[in-house]
């Protein structure tokens, strides 16, 4: 690994420096992980006072249960919608925007602010507005669809409802990794192109599209772990995964199953599962991003 | 652009007033909500124009009570948030600063583990974890505490391998200048890198505000205090209300509230938001 070509020789203090950081990730991150690794081999009694191993049995009991493999379903539902959702909006608005000359960065203004809005802030505003009485939504829908929209009652509802959120928040990140992506591009391709006859959409589909396949996979990573993770509190904001279990993702169903079933030991199981899926994740990211920092 | 198509300018300006439209409308809608009083929301749709009901609305909340059906005045909540939010951003840029510094500046035993016990935490969200940190904390008697809301959140990878990236990118010359003029480390961190990091630290500022005031489960799980609820976790408590409809126009105007400083600091201080979302993903 990187260091200095020179280098203090002091040998207490590096310690000392990273101590907090240490401390805290020992404490907070480590040994919880650790603990929910021994839990999912553990089952609790009732009183919460004897705890017997049962080896994989947490597991096993997960994979057989339709409640579980409905939570895979929808978080699966849930995330390609999502990802493909907020990835596809802002890949259209940064192409706009990459046509403008002098216009672009107001529109980049008015376009990224949601980034701060709070994910369970999100989760509260489409609620308001597809509340089946008083929404609007609802309204425009039944009167120029004759649709009656109930995302209290109606699963396929629901999922669009979370879905529709957790897309808004996240497409002004897409938007600005896309804008930054075209700008890298170089003009003298396209004008290449252009020369050479192409129109504007067969120069999106033969040059731009390739040359933007790095931002967008590592957009496609980094939203994927969004919709699977940071979206929790989309989804407990709004339908907290009902009706009868129509959202009610991963993230959601170890939350539940923890704090609100007192479940313990299937919870853990659940933990490692996902902390599995995080480390496939950002070890495909980070394979990734070698290979694309090359300056 | 490469050549002058009129009607594709004109498709790509539609389109992006048409987005511009759809990332404002839920936002708007919630601003004018804020404006009206209870009884606007009791039948028909949603209002689309503003009312005259916005001083009442807001003084309401700010008042609190059961008025505004709020069990905490809106300003605690907004300066627990403010506290937690701050807490985390210079908790977090501290805490990374120093540790990038042990491991670029020093070759010790165990530098390449400790490096990845950094790494790891990359792949803990607490989400995964939800259980087992909920009962480090409340064995470490942290819940209902400020320790409790900032401190498990302040160690932070990214911020880490950043200020790493940083600092190999400054020339080896400055630290052997200043080894020549007798500075040992501290004062070479104090006088020359952190100066020369200034930049990055106002942009990784910006990003980790609005992370930390954006914390939702992590408040929802260490705090059960009132006195203690931040102004995101306590919205949802306040939209829940079992007995009666809820009081839209109070909920909204929190919202708007609890979207406001975030909002304020991504719009005002672009440039640092954009460099700092791009260098923490790096």
């Amino acid at each position: 690994m990187q260091t200095k070509r020179t280098i203090f020789g002091n040998k207490g203090l590096p310690y000392l420096l990273l101590a907090p950081q240490l401390i805290i990730t020992g404490i907070f991150f480590l040994w919880p992980a650790a603990q929910a690794v021994r839990q999912s081999f553990l089952r609790e009694d009732a009183f919460g006072l004897n705890f017997t191993f049962v080896g994989l049995r947490n597991y096993e009991r997960l994979l057989d249960s339709p409640e579980y493999l409905n939570a895979i379903k929808v978080t699966v539902i849930f995330s390609i919608s999502t990802v493909i959702l907020a990835l596809g909006v802002s890949l259209v608005l940064a192409l706009a925007v990459d046509r403008m000359i002098r216009s672009g960065r107001a529109y980049t203004t008015l376009l990224v602010w949601p980034y701060a809005v709070a994910p369970a802030v999100a989760g509260i505003l489409w609620w308001f507005i597809f509340n089946p009485t008083i929404g609007i939504m609802p309204y425009v829908l039944e009167t120029f669809f004759g649709y009656d929209w109930n995302h209290l009652l109606t699963p396929s509802d629901a999922m669009i409802l979370v879905v529709v959120a957790a897309a808004w928040k996240q497409i002004s990140y897409n938007f600005l990794f896309f804008v930054a992506g075209l700008q890298s591009i170089p003009n003298s391709l396209r004008e290449a192109a252009a020369i050479d006859g192409a129109g504007p959409f067969k120069r999106f589909w033969t040059i731009t599209l390739p040359l933007l396949s790095p931002t967008t996979f590592f957009l496609l990573v980094v939203n994927i772990v969004y919709t699977l993770f940071e979206t929790f509190a989309v989804i407990d904001a709004t339908t907290e995964g009902g009706p009868a279990q129509a959202t009610n993702i991963l993230v959601y169903k170890v939350f539940r199953d923890g704090f609100v079933g007192l479940n313990f030991g299937s919870s853990a199981a659940q933990s490692v599962i996902l902390m599995g899926l995080v480390i496939v994740l950002t070890f495909v990211q980070f394979r990734f991003v070698e290979r694309r920092v090359t300056y | 652009m490469v050549e002058n198509q009129r009607w594709l300018d004109y498709l790509a300006h539609a389109v992006l007033i048409l987005g511009v439209v759809i990332v404002a409308f839920p936002v708007y809608v919630a601003v004018i909500a804020s404006t009206h009083a209870p009884t606007a929301f009791t039948s028909g749709t949603i209002p689309l124009l503003p009312g005259g009901n916005a001083v009442e609305t807001y003084t309401g909340v700010f008042e609190g009570g059961i008025a505004s059906q709020m069990s905490v005045p809106i300003g605690v909540m907004m300066t627990n948030s403010m506290i937690m939010a701050l807490a985390i951003a210079f908790g977090k840029i501290v805490i990374s600063i120093l540790s990038a510094f042990a491991i670029v500046y020093f070759r010790f035993p165990f530098r390449v583990l400790a490096f990845w016990m950094i790494f790891i935490t990359l792949m803990l969200p607490v989400e995964v974890r939800i259980v087992p940190t909920f009962e480090v904390i409340s064995n470490l008697n942290m819940l209902n505490s400020y320790y409790g809301l900032t401190v498990p959140l302040m160690a932070s990878a990214t911020a880490t391998f950043l200020f790493r990236q940083v600092f190999l990118t400054i020339p080896d010359e400055m630290m052997e200048a200043a080894r020549i003029d007798g500075a040992g480390p501290m004062k070479f961190f104090k006088d020359i890198l952190l100066p020369m990091s200034q930049t990055n630290i106002a942009a990784l500022f910006v990003i980790l505000f609005i992370y930390g005031w954006n914390q939702y489960l992590w408040p929802i799980l260490v705090t059960t205090d009132d006195s203690y609820q931040t102004i995101v976790a306590g919205i949802k408590r306040m939209a829940d209300v079992v007995d009666s409809e809820p009081l839209w126009n109070s909920i909204m105007s929190v919202t708007v509230l609890a979207m406001l400083p975030p909002v304020a600091v991504v719009i005002f201080m672009q440039r640092l938001f954009v460099k700092g979302l791009v260098d923490s993903e790096k």
